[in-house]
């Protein structure tokens, strides 16, 4: 995987992750160019795009918009299946998930994130070994903080 | 200085904000308050202060003033600062900055830590975004943890491995013997990302393939225990046992079957059990299944193997869910050429996606029509190809034209003749989606086709009521006019025929257009020209062609001049000038159609295309005098004789000509010199390039075949210039 964005129906990032090295002025390009790619399609299109030279995989989830971009001998069926486990992870971990708690909380959805894909390939496949790591992580933040001082 | 404001607070602050204008005030104030504070370099407060950097950042705000803060919080022993420390500089470093070096001896650190959470976030950081120089410095830490017996660690060491080798390739020695063992995990975390780096292994070095076919054995058991295991409610995914390992798998399992034989042959079973038996109701079992396809129509598999990936193919094909068609239509596409008879199974259905809403499925298949496309089908597929250059959107017509053109050159047959020129017609009308040298191969094409004639003419002409902006149709419609122009009002049509005058009217629309370049008016004039032999206004023919006798356009006062003089002194040569133009003799195309190989195409016998360097002698005791002689009347025709037992001669003349084979004489030369085989071959020879012709004798003699081949050059230069 190239990289990850997820984006509201106006156009909003909420979350992006590059796997890839490229400029901060490349990487506002891009996200703004795909976003209004994507935000153009029909609803009853196919998830899957050829977007300059990438592969994009994209799925809509209520307001929000998960959208990778895959390499040429990625398989666009499970990416499909690699953004729904992303969904389920933040749905447990948040609880009924919905578009504010990834605003308000983007850093633990990063963190979520960085638990279950590493380098744009999942580093772990079951879903209970990932939600365990975050707990475990979580609750050695809250060991180590000074009370009351981070959130 | 009271305490900066919680990160939730300040979230929920900018969310308020009504303006963009008032956003961006809220920003700078806020940045500066953080600005200030990291002066004071406040231990306490930094993280909450670069976490609300990264909120701005992320609405697109410049924040590079903390990446020197994110760099500080790394190397603070708080776990917290850490976490938001590598968080930041995974979004606000890239490679490129300087800074991001200086990371490196914490990242070390770090890898050694106690704690393995801690170890797991330099891992990961390393793995997103870690540098050469960086992957270089911290190769030997990662192989290290490559080795840990800590799964946690472990996994991740194998992904960071796999980013290290993609930034440097040379380290990937190094991580050789730890990859060990790495398949006799029990942990599918390790499983997994061990697999991609074997995958990755794989792909950058050969040698490392030859290394690693050997786990075939291996990888093929652990896929068959995923797939037999019960029930795992860990790894369960709508009761499929880990499809993300699966797949990757069969990943590597194409990459290590791919040209070789034996690893192919040792998978051949359990591809097979994986087709068959994984549950196609959703679309992880899908995945799985493509995953397949794409791995048994990659390796060398047995024939039944394909055919049942083809048809795998072809199921999804018919699958409600329209990204199970896409993928099926792309896969489809990459194996049309090898396996040709089998996709042909599935025209129809490929042919029905042409009506698909999606825009990406739609190209897919018209793509995937045009490469099935073929003598036996021409006729079936040309409809539906034409109803879909008709109804399909601008952005398909330009691909769509070229693709019916092709084929339409390619498999027109004579007895296609009309279906041809409709489907040649559809293009020009089109648009200008059609290349420049159509319009003659077009009009040649219509020429030929005599029981077109009425047809064509009436349609262009129609096309040319509504649109004369399209030079290409307006040429051919012109140029089909004036020959064609008695057809058009002589009540041949089925529809309302135009008057001579409404014609004439819309040829003269042409001159004076500024839409008509000046081709097209010469094209307009000439045809106007040609009218005055069919038509009856003979008078206002005159009128306009003596108009055009002092037009600025010298082409045009030329032609004009030429036609004005045909009125005045040579009107008794005016009919037998301008009557219709004879069948013309199809030239070779120029453009990127195949070069026409002219060797095998009338004789059914096999014949190599490549051909060894002529030998100029012949090794053995064949003689092969040429004897020339041409006829007179036709100086093309040259015949050839020979002496010998000779069962098959196909000969290969350079590409400059082309060659009309005519059948031989006869099979066998008697033996004994006491006859003779003749064959006529007849050479096209536009260029008038010096005929040398290679000669390759395939016959049999006393019961052994025998080939050999020999070169002609002394053909009399009589017979090519």
């Amino acid at each position: 995987m190239q990289f990850m964005l997820l984006f509201s129906r106006q156009g909003k990032l909420r979350l992006q992750k590059w796997y890839v090295p490229l400029s901060d002025k490349e990487r506002k390009k891009i996200s703004r160019d795909l976003v209004q790619t994507i935000l153009a399609r029909k609803p009853k299109m196919c998830s899957f795009l050829e977007w300059r030279d990438l592969k994009i995989v994209y799925k809509r989830y209520a307001s929000l918009y998960f959208c990778c971009a895959v390499e040429d001998q990625d398989n666009e069926l499970i990416t499909l299946e690699i953004i729904h486990r992303y969904v389920e992870l933040l749905d447990k971990y948040f609880g009924s998930v919905c578009e504010l708690d990834i605003i308000f909380n983007f850093e633990k959805a990063y963190f979520i994130l960085d638990e279950f894909l590493l380098g744009g390939e999942a580093q772990e496949t079951s879903k209970k070994n990932v939600l365990k790591a975050i707990e475990q992580a979580d609750l050695l933040q809250e060991v180590s903080q000074t009370p009351k001082i981070f959130t | 200085m009271p305490a900066p404001i919680r990160l939730r607070e300040l979230i929920r602050t900018i969310r308020t904000a009504r303006t963009q204008a008032e956003e961006r005030e809220m920003i700078q104030k806020e940045c500066a308050a953080i600005r200030s504070s990291f002066r004071e370099e406040d231990n306490t407060y930094r993280c909450r202060n670069v976490a609300k950097l990264l909120y701005m950042h992320m609405l697109g705000y410049p924040a590079h003033f903390g990446q020197l803060e994110c760099l500080k919080l790394i190397a603070s022993q708080k776990f917290t600062d850490k976490r938001i420390g590598y968080l930041g500089a995974m979004l606000l470093l890239d490679e490129r900055q300087d800074v991001h070096l200086l990371m490196t001896n914490c990242i070390k650190n770090d890898l050694n830590h106690s704690t393995q959470y801690v170890q797991g976030l330099a891992l990961c950081t390393l793995g997103c975004m870690g540098s050469s120089e960086m992957c270089r410095d911290l190769a030997g830490e990662v192989e290290k943890l490559l080795k840990t017996s800590n799964s946690y660690l472990r996994k991740k060491a194998a992904l960071c491995a796999v980013h290290v080798i993609r930034k440097v390739p040379e380290l990937m020695e190094m991580f050789l013997p730890a990859t060990k063992n790495l398949l006799s995990e029990k942990n599918h975390g390790v499983l997994h990302t061990s697999v991609v780096l074997l995958t990755e292994m794989c792909e950058r070095s050969p040698d490392m393939l030859a290394h690693f076919r050997k786990l075939v054995p291996q990888l093929v058991r652990i896929l068959k225990n995923l797939i037999m295991s019960g029930y795992s409610p860990e790894h369960d995914v709508s009761g499929i046992s880990d499809p993300f390992l699966q797949v990757r798998i069969l990943r590597l399992l194409r990459i290590l079957g791919k040209s070789d034989d034996d690893s192919s042959e040792a998978m051949n079973d359990i591809l097979a059990q994986v087709a068959t038996n994984t549950e196609t109701s959703k679309n992880v079992g899908n995945a799985i299944l493509y995953e397949t396809v794409l791995t048994i129509m990659d390796i060398k598999s047995e024939s039944g193997l394909r055919v049942l990936a083809i048809n795998i193919l072809g199921r999804f094909l018919l699958n409600n869910d329209k990204n199970i068609r896409y993928v099926a239509l792309t896969s489809l596409l990459k194996t049309v050429q090898t396996d040709h008879n089998a996709v042909q199974r599935h025209r129809s259905t490929i042919v029905d996606c042409l009506k698909d809403l999606d825009v990406s499925i739609k190209r897919r298949a018209m793509e995937l029509s045009f490469a099935l496309v073929n003598g036996n089908n021409i006729r079936g597929m040309m409809k539906e190809l034409l109803y879909f250059l008709d109804s399909c959107d601008p952005e398909f017509k330009a691909d769509c034209a070229s693709g019916v053109f092709l084929a339409a050159e390619k498999y027109g047959t004579d007895s296609l003749t009309s279906l041809h020129v409709t489907a040649v017609l559809s293009c020009v009308l089109a648009g200008s989606y059609v290349r420049d040298d159509s319009v003659p191969n077009l009009i040649q094409l219509i020429t030929n086709s005599v029981e077109m004639h009425a047809y064509t003419v009436q349609r262009l002409y129609k096309a040319l009521l509504d649109d004369i902006s399209q030079q290409p149709l307006v040429q051919v419609a012109s140029w089909c006019i004036g020959e064609y122009g008695d057809l058009l009002v002589s009540g041949q049509c089925e529809e309302e025929e135009p008057i001579q005058d409404e014609v004439l009217d819309v040829l003269e629309g042409l001159l004076v257009s500024n839409l008509s370049t000046p081709v097209t008016r010469g094209y307009a004039l000439t045809a106007i020209m040609k009218l005055s032999t069919r038509f009856s206004s003979v008078n206002r023919i005159k009128k306009v062609v003596s108009i055009y006798g002092s037009s600025i356009d010298v082409e045009l006062q030329q032609r004009a001049v030429e036609y004005n003089a045909l009125f005045k002194k040579y009107d008794h040569m005016r009919p037998a000038l301008l009557e219709r133009m004879p069948i013309m003799e199809k030239t070779a195309t120029n453009g990127p159609t195949e070069i026409v190989q002219t060797n095998g195409e009338t004789e059914p016998s096999a014949v190599e295309p490549k051909h060894p360097p002529p030998v100029t002698q012949p090794a053995n005791q064949v003689r092969t005098p040429y004897s020339g002689s041409y006829s007179e009347q036709d100086s093309s025709a040259v015949t050839t004789q020979f002496s010998h037992d000779i069962i098959t001669f196909p000969p290969s003349v350079f590409q400059t000509f082309q060659l009309q084979l005519l059948s031989p004489s006869s099979n066998v030369v008697p033996a004994l010199n006491q006859g003779t085989v003749t064959q006529v071959i007849r050479v096209l020879n536009p260029q008038k390039q010096q005929l040398r012709m290679r000669i390759k004798l395939t016959y049999t003699h006393k019961g052994s075949p025998v080939q050999d081949l020999a070169e002609v050059n002394n053909f009399p230069p009589q017979s090519w210039q």
